[in-house]
């Protein structure tokens, strides 16, 4: 069974309400069309897990624009003054969550951890409500894994089981966040037959990824 | 007087003097990044870029660019012979695991004890940490590299009053009125432009300045 879908199904797998992941790093190696099929079919109340929340005409940051989320947990939202915006006025709740310590918090929700411990964001605002934990004599700070009903992500090209490569740095967040969601839709510059990437280089192993969406045919 | 620009080079150009032969180095937005201008010819320094890859080269020519290839700021860069690309959990486990040498960090306060305030004014602007907690708790060395005063206010301070990024995290201060190192003791003058006056240095810092025994003029 191969796991090409639609963008039309693809987008009917996200309903109003859902935590997504959203793959990409200031908007390189986001599923753009993705995003755009999203904005088009117009789902609301969602909560956002994303490095940044891009800028208001590229990646992520169309969503933002078009109010599609209630809540939104990022690293950096500087580049997007729409976010901004939603935050001092209290319209969007943003978390913001060391970039670092996001991943790992992705991590941790994918590969079945309890958590992660960290010193960053030690004796700084991150720290109010969480956890210090002490091992052998080291203060460290407890971070919670973190899961999302769908991820949606961008790749260079996938195989129809789902195994993923990448150029340049669009790897970022895409390469564990599918393992940490529900549903895991990838959307690929290419899509080739089984045997068109070569075992040694795959990034991602299709264990993780759901659905394709065959970017060339969009 | 220097304008805006020159200010923001001289700090680069001092800044990138204390990047040593094999260092891995992680260089913030803005003037940060105008250190990779000024590395000595003949130091071997990698760069790191958080969004995932070391060996950041100089920017492209137009038609050159890769929309996949750009700095954490999103700026289209180039990737140097030698480098690699590897996604957030490396970046970051890089980071965090002290494989970084020396991270190079604007700010908007410093405290006498390397207390460093970078990442929002409540109320105003709410950019965010992006790396930066990551950064300053991981990187052996951090360099913060800032203009010594916000138009005549002190960002130079015994204690902080913005939300903090990092506690005690900071190792050395270049701006363009002179180099400062965060000691056990307090802020600790180094090196000073002679275009200014001891006076005037005092003056434009908002805690304690120690004069170094073996003070000497920048560069």
């Amino acid at each position: 069974m191969d796991k090409l879908i639609s963008m039309h199904d693809a987008v009917n797998l996200v309903r109003d309400g859902d935590t997504i992941m959203v793959g990409g790093f200031l908007a390189v190696g986001t599923p753009d069309r993705l995003i755009d099929a999203l904005i088009e079919k117009g789902v609301k109340d969602l909560t956002l897990i994303c490095n940044d929340t891009g800028f208001v005409d590229r990646g992520v940051g169309k969503m933002v624009v078009a109010k599609m989320f209630k809540k939104i947990y990022a690293s950096h939202v500087g580049t997007n003054k729409e976010t901004g915006r939603q935050l001092l006025e209290g319209e969007t709740e943003v978390v913001l969550v060391p970039q670092g310590t996001l991943i790992e918090q992705i991590r941790a929700g994918g590969f079945g951890l309890g958590g992660v411990l960290t010193k960053t964001g030690l004796g700084t605002a991150v720290e109010e409500g969480k956890d210090i934990v002490e091992i052998d004599g080291e203060k460290y700070l407890l971070e919670k894994p973190m899961r999302a009903n769908i991820a949606l992500l961008f790749a260079e090209k996938a195989d129809v089981k789902g195994n993923l490569t990448f150029h340049g740095a669009t790897r970022n967040f895409n390469t564990y966040m599918g393992a940490a969601a529900d549903i895991s839709i990838v959307e690929a510059q290419e899509v080739v037959p089984l045997g068109g990437i070569c075992q040694d280089d795959v990034v991602v192993p299709g264990v993780f990824v759901n659905h394709i969406i065959d970017g060339a045919k969009l | 007087m220097m304008d805006k620009q020159q200010t923001q080079e001289f700090i680069a150009r001092r800044v990138a003097m204390e990047l040593q032969d094999g260092d891995l180095v992680n260089l913030g937005i803005g003037l940060p990044t105008l250190v990779a201008n000024f590395i000595p010819e003949g130091r071997d320094v990698f760069l790191q870029s958080e969004n995932g890859f070391i060996g950041v080269g100089p920017a492209p020519e137009e038609d050159e660019i890769d929309p996949c290839i750009a700095n954490a700021g999103a700026m289209p860069v180039t990737i140097v012979p030698g480098g690699s690309f590897f996604d957030s959990a490396v970046s970051f486990g890089i980071i965090r695991g002290g494989h970084v040498n020396t991270t190079v960090l604007g700010a908007l306060q410093v405290a006498e004890n390397g207390d460093i305030a970078n990442y929002m004014i409540p109320g105003k602007m709410v950019p965010g940490m992006g790396g930066a907690m990551d950064l300053l708790s991981g990187a052996k060395k951090v360099i913060v590299a800032m203009e010594h005063t916000a138009k005549g206010a002190h960002k130079l301070l015994k204690k902080c009053t913005l939300p903090l990024t990092a506690v005690s995290a900071v190792d050395l201060i270049v701006t363009e009125m002179g180099v400062i190192e965060v000691t056990d003791k307090g802020f600790v003058l180094i090196e000073y432009n002679p275009d200014y006056s001891l006076e005037e240095i005092h003056n434009a810092t908002g805690a304690d300045l120690i004069i170094s025994q073996s003070l000497k003029p920048m560069i």
